[in-house]
């Protein structure tokens, strides 16, 4: 077994271009996946009606199938769909990732945020409302920051997740960190040089995530 | 005008009936102590004067408000009364200072400066001025229920209703929490108190309740009630309560 440095330091500035991809996609995929999971969330605590019945298949199929699957049915199924519908419908391969990512990462965060919601101490809640305090003040000023804060270590886990999950695109083919190292293996044969390089990278990427949610933590005194 | 007044006042929860016509009222300055065995419905007649429970027959008027009376504004009605938990029910990402602050911010829409003077004011009366930027879980319960005294009166209601403010806590902190509404009541504050602090209501009620089964079945002056016990239940239930 032979084993290169300089291959590693050729391949470097590749890779960095896929994992480039692979941040964006993760912010896009958990910033969309946040704003369907707090509001998807907050519908299930609070049970409203006609939405809890469509939120209920949303979660079930996103957690009931494999993220492979979903990005291969946005990515090839839909524009089709859209076509028997008499609809053109384009969109690249990093659209249909992050949109895929969103959708997956939101059914999670749906259970998170629900979750948390429900775990406020029903006596907090009859204490700021026996104050005088409106319902939509309870939820700002009470249940919101209570669960908020419980929210933030299942939350960060789910962003770890959702990182490492942005890998499986590969299949859909859009370039990011995975399939960046993919190619190139394709190339040189390098298989141990790349696929070590791809690991240290996905490495450093989730250890910076986990430190900024450990942050927000501190920051916060988690209730 | 009487304070509180309760015309055949009914409430269920499914076909159980928890308050069964029951008519009562308070004045103004009373200090009113109730007891009775559990279930028998006394957090229940807390929670239905600040319409945390919904009444199901019958009427009751806070204030000459009805809490049946569609004009009635619910929020209106809840700052008549404060309330105080068993489980202190505290906002734990609030310091002291700012779990006092919420009502008067909040409900009363008072400016911040405001607010604060009020919350200043009221913990040095409980005593704790000086842990005013304490959060909930560094205070001791005797000094978390002083907060949540303290919470209540921040919303300057004209009654205040105890449910259990010491059954949460150990006997040697129960004095501080005791002290501070023996003060309430000694300022002339109308008082709605579920107890089993026996000492308690012998110095500082004005009357007594004795809640079984849904009814009141005693209403009498507490030292005549605890020297001449009316029925051979509410001995019974003396002499469980002293053991
Ligand atoms: N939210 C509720 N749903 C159903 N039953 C309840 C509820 N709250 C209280 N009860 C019932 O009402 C009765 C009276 O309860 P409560 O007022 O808490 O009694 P107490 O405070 O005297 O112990 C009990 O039998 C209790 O189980
Ligand atoms: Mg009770």
């Amino acid at each position: 077994m032979n084993f290169s440095w300089d291959v590693i330091w050729a391949s470097v500035p590749q890779l960095l271009q896929g994992a480039e991809l692979t941040a964006y996609i993760t912010l896009l995929g958990i910033g969309g996946g946040m704003v369907i999971g707090t509001l998807s969330g907050l519908a299930l605590a609070f049970q409203v009606p006609l939405l809890r019945w469509v939120l209920f298949v949303y979660v079930s199929v996103i957690r009931g199938t494999p993220i492979v699957v979903q990005a291969m049915f946005i990515y090839f199924a839909v524009p089709m769909i859209a076509l028997g519908f008499g609809t053109q419908l384009t969109f690249s391969a990093f659209t249909a990732a992050s949109v895929c990512l969103a959708l997956n990462a939101g059914a999670y965060i749906t259970e998170i945020i629900r979750g948390a919601v429900l775990s406020v101490n029903r006596g907090l809640i009859d204490a700021a409302l026996a104050l005088g305090l409106s319902r939509r003040q309870v939820l700002a000023d009470v249940v919101g920051p209570i669960a908020f804060r419980r929210s933030v270590p299942p939350l960060g886990n789910q962003f770890i997740i959702s990182l490492k999950d942005s890998a499986l695109f590969i299949v859909i083919g859009v370039g990011e960190l995975a399939q960046q190292g993919d190619r190139l293996v394709a190339e040189t044969g390098r298989a141990i040089e790349v696929w070590t390089t791809v690991g240290v990278i996905y490495l450093a990427m989730t250890f910076t995530l986990a430190m900024i949610m450990k942050l927000i933590e501190k920051r916060m005194r988690i209730l | 005008m009487s304070m509180i007044e309760c015309r055949q006042m009914t409430k269920r929860f499914g076909d159980h009936t928890v308050l069964d016509r029951i008519d009562l009222t308070v004045d103004a300055g009373e200090v009113v102590v109730i007891v009775g065995a559990s279930g028998s419905g006394k957090s229940t007649f807390l929670r239905c004067v600040n319409m945390l429970e919904r009444i199901d027959e019958g009427d009751l008027l806070v204030d000459g408000k009805s809490v049946r009376q569609r004009s009635t504004n619910v929020r209106t009605l809840r700052l008549e009364a404060g309330m105080v938990f068993q489980q202190f029910n505290l906002f734990p990402h609030m310091t002291a200072r700012q779990n006092v602050m919420l009502g008067p911010r909040k409900a009363r829409g008072y400016s911040r400066a405001k607010a604060g003077e009020i919350a200043d004011r009221l913990l040095e009366r409980v005593g704790l001025v000086d842990r005013a930027g304490y959060f909930p879980d560094a205070l001791s319960g005797g000094q978390q229920q002083r907060v949540a005294i303290a919470r209540a009166l921040a919303i300057n209601p004209k009654l205040m209703m105890f449910d259990e403010p010491t059954s949460a806590l150990d006997p040697e902190l129960r004095g501080e929490v005791l002290e501070v509404m023996r003060g309430l009541a000694e300022e002339g504050m109308t008082m709605l108190i579920v107890t089993h602090e026996v000492h308690f209501a012998l110095e500082a009620a004005t009357r007594l309740l004795f809640m079984d089964d849904a009814h009141i079945v005693h209403d009498g002056d507490p030292r005549e009630m605890f020297e001449n016990p009316p029925s051979e239940r509410f001995r019974d239930f003396l002499r469980h309560v002293r053991e």
